[in-house]
């Protein structure tokens, strides 16, 4: 047994897993400490869920790229949380805001579940991305608040673009409350299931950077356009013909 | 179906059918208003109560909820009815029937005897017109007594699920949880890991590594490595040491189907399991979860409410004869179960429905950091279950499951629970504690030492 094993028994086995092990007790409860790291860990997450995106802010990072703002059908967070029907589709008074075009590719930022996300994350990935894609069409980034990732199926087919790549926050976790997602979707349409979408998960300061998200994102999108697909049928093609698999996460957009 | 109608303080209340009866009857839930069942107010909720108590327990043999010709769940509701067994309460009322389990006269032995006779449908409905209180009173009348290498569900005891969850499946990061559960007490029921890798081979690996775990310290316990059936059905050919088949359940057919799994299908992994007689001291080889809203979010409800489809998963639990059933209460997030109130009376629901259809249930007490809840609610949850009689919950280190994104319990919680209420783990993993000297002359946990820590680290 080394010392330090014998000064913390703990010590080899903390290093193997983020788990929440060796709390010690006091009497059968949590000792202080303890009880103060875990609320700290739930008032960030709970914080990330009832904030808002700053999507002012988003929309200075974003330029010069244009982009534009619509809502979601929901009133506020306490209904977006009760009607997830709402939050996917967009305010009847903004579907004239979406210029119609011929967009190879549009941009949705919805703020999701995490507002952190949307805010540290979402304006860099959309740069590091169309950089990585030279002659690609992409239509204003549209900023979507109060929304979920199926809003992006009615803003695609709205602006008539033939991908849409929806920017979310995803639900926080104790350990990590500003994680975004990304879900790509070939031919946008109100009613396309999780199934017809790519997704790509985890992206935060301790999960996969942003660099590493736009190469992915990048070629997923090429791979779509030739391909004319997204979701099971390009995930499996993707999966034996690449040259480098990207890492691609089952779908569970809410 | 005929519509019903009753007139309460001067208004008339008009429900098209059964199902928009027992939906309206339905304590307020998100998941009823997302479908668009929930009774439009107070008012109109406690009038189709009224209703719903006047209705003969007869009626839901009558008048099927779910249609007989288009599901399979239905068709094994009534075709396995225990008519005799039903024919104490058959004249009774819901309203009744509900004073009944509170009477005197509906002892232990009565309810077991009563189970076969009693369809979903009846279990639902009389869960509407109870207070959580009689939820309480009429679940700790209720025994459910289930075996494999250990004994769950005896009076006086609480088993804990023990769930070492890893993000990636590291087998020293799944170890490094299970010491320390096992320190508290924990894995009577089970220790059973979500895998975060759904393949064959890595339901394998975690599976020896566990058998391992269980013949090198000899512990009386079950593992479990929570796969889709189809995948332990390969773990078992391929000779892997499995002890339960897992898999998620809900109440329809259809539901089921988004699970990738029928009657047949669960029939097979229970075979395969029996077949291998890996239990010492029973025979229930099966553990299945399930939660309300399971079924509306894959749009497989029927137009039923969330909480009588959920009571629906336990009929097809039932026939499989489980070691475990547990209700993942507060996993679903809040569009079903918005805040802790929904998700207290669910929990309480759940447990006392499960228990009045004769299954072994435990509760996942348990919340998403989108719905209105904290540890202080399951703080309350669990120690109503408790006093409940629940067989089992689950805990995870520090109550936070770093696999799947959600609190539960803490080995804490539990061992707190076991020392308030004076309820003990179960017998022959007591004894194994006692040999470990993890419990001191009484019975309790030992202050902590590092003696057993580092015998085990040995």
């Amino acid at each position: 047994m080394t010392d330090e094993v014998a000064a913390d028994p703990y010590a080899r086995l903390r290093a193997a897993t983020p788990a929440r092990i060796g709390l010690g007790r006091s009497g059968d409860g949590l000792p202080t400490r303890a009880v103060l790291e875990f609320q700290a860990a739930h008032s960030r997450a709970r914080d990330a869920v009832h904030g808002r995106a700053d999507f002012d802010a988003v929309a200075a990072a974003l330029a010069p790229l244009d982009s534009l703002r619509v809502h979601s059908r929901v009133e506020d967070r306490a209904q977006y949380l009760r009607r997830p029907d709402l939050g996917r589709r967009v305010r009847e008074s903004d579907r004239s805001l979406l210029p119609r075009g011929d967009w190879d590719l549009a941009f949705v930022i919805a703020d999701g579940l995490s507002a952190e996300a949307v805010n540290r994350h979402a304006a860099a990935l959309v740069h590091e991305t169309l950089h990585r894609l030279p002659g690609w069409r992409a239509a204003p980034v549209v900023l979507a608040e109060q929304a979920r990732v199926a809003l992006g199926d009615e803003v695609g087919e709205a602006l008539g673009a033939r991908l849409v790549a929806v920017l979310v926050g995803e639900r926080p976790g104790l350990s990590v409350a500003d994680s975004l997602g990304v879900y790509l979707t070939w031919e946008p349409r109100l009613g396309r299931a999780d199934s017809e979408r790519n997704c790509i998960s985890n992206i935060h300061a301790n999960g996969l950077s942003v660099q590493r998200a736009a190469d992915t994102l990048a070629w997923l999108l090429d791979e779509a356009r030739s391909r004319r697909v997204t979701g099971v049928g390009l995930k499996l093609e993707a999966l034996s013909a690449a040259s480098y698999p990207p890492p691609l996460h089952p779908v569970h957009t809410e | 179906m005929s519509a019903y109608r009753i007139t309460l303080n001067g208004r008339t209340w008009v429900f098209e059918d059964l199902r928009a009866l027992m939906a309206c009857a339905s304590p307020r839930r998100s998941g009823d208003e997302l479908a668009g069942l929930a009774a439009q107010g107070d008012e109109q909720r406690v009038a189709a109560r009224h209703v719903l108590a006047e209705l003969p327990l007869r009626a839901f043999l009558e008048q099927p909820l779910v249609p007989y010709e288009a599901d399979e769940v239905t068709r094994l509701i009534l075709d396995t009815h225990d008519a005799a067994a039903f024919a104490p309460v058959s004249g009774m009322s819901v309203g009744q029937f509900r004073d009944w389990l509170l009477s005197y006269a509906a002892t232990t032995e009565a309810l077991a005897a009563l189970a076969p006779g009693l369809t979903p449908e009846m279990v639902a409905a009389v869960s509407k017109l109870m207070r959580n209180q009689d939820l309480i009173a009429v679940a700790a009348k209720c025994r459910v007594v289930t075996a494999f290498r250990s004994t769950i569900g005896l009076p006086g005891r609480l088993a804990c699920r023990l769930q070492p969850n890893h993000p990636t499946d590291d087998p020293l990061g799944i170890a490094a949880s299970i010491l320390d559960g096992l320190l508290f007490g924990m894995g009577d029921a089970v220790i059973g890991i979500n895998p975060a890798s759904d393949s064959v081979p890595d339901t394998i690996r975690l599976l020896q590594m566990l058998d391992e775990l269980r013949l090198r310290y000899d512990i009386p316990m079950q593992s479990c490595v929570l796969a889709h059936v189809t995948n332990s059905l390969r773990a078992i050919e391929r000779g892997a040491p499995l002890d339960l088949v897992f898999q998620s359940i809900a109440g329809s057919e259809a539901a089921n189907q988004g699970f990738g799994v029928n009657l047949a299908l669960l029939r097979e992994g229970m075979e395969a399991a029996q077949s291998l007689k890996r239990g010492t001291v029973g025979g229930n080889v099966m553990y299945f979860e399930t939660g309300q809203g399971s079924a509306l979010s894959a749009n497989a409800h029927h137009g039923v409410d969330q909480q009588t489809m959920e009571v629906r998963a336990y009929a097809v639990a039932r026939e499989f004869s489980p070691l475990l059933v547990n209700t993942v209460v507060g996993f679903i997030g809040p569009e079903y179960l918005y805040d802790s109130k929904q998700i207290i009376r669910a929990g309480l629901e759940d447990h006392c429905c499960g228990k009045l259809m004769g299954l072994p249930m435990g509760v996942d007490v348990c919340y998403t950091n989108h719905a209105e809840a904290d540890q202080d609610d399951m703080d309350t949850l669990m120690t109503l279950l408790a006093n409940a009689g629940v067989n089992f919950v689950i805990a995870v280190p520090g109550a936070d499951d770093v696999m799947l994104g959600y609190q539960s319990l803490s080995w804490h919680d539990v061992l707190g629970l076991r020392h308030l209420l004076k309820l003990r783990p179960a017998p022959e993993f007591e004894a194994w504690l006692q040999r470990m000297e993890l419990l001191d002359a009484q019975g309790r946990l030992a202050p902590p030492g590092e003696r057993v820590m580092q015998r085990m680290l040995a």
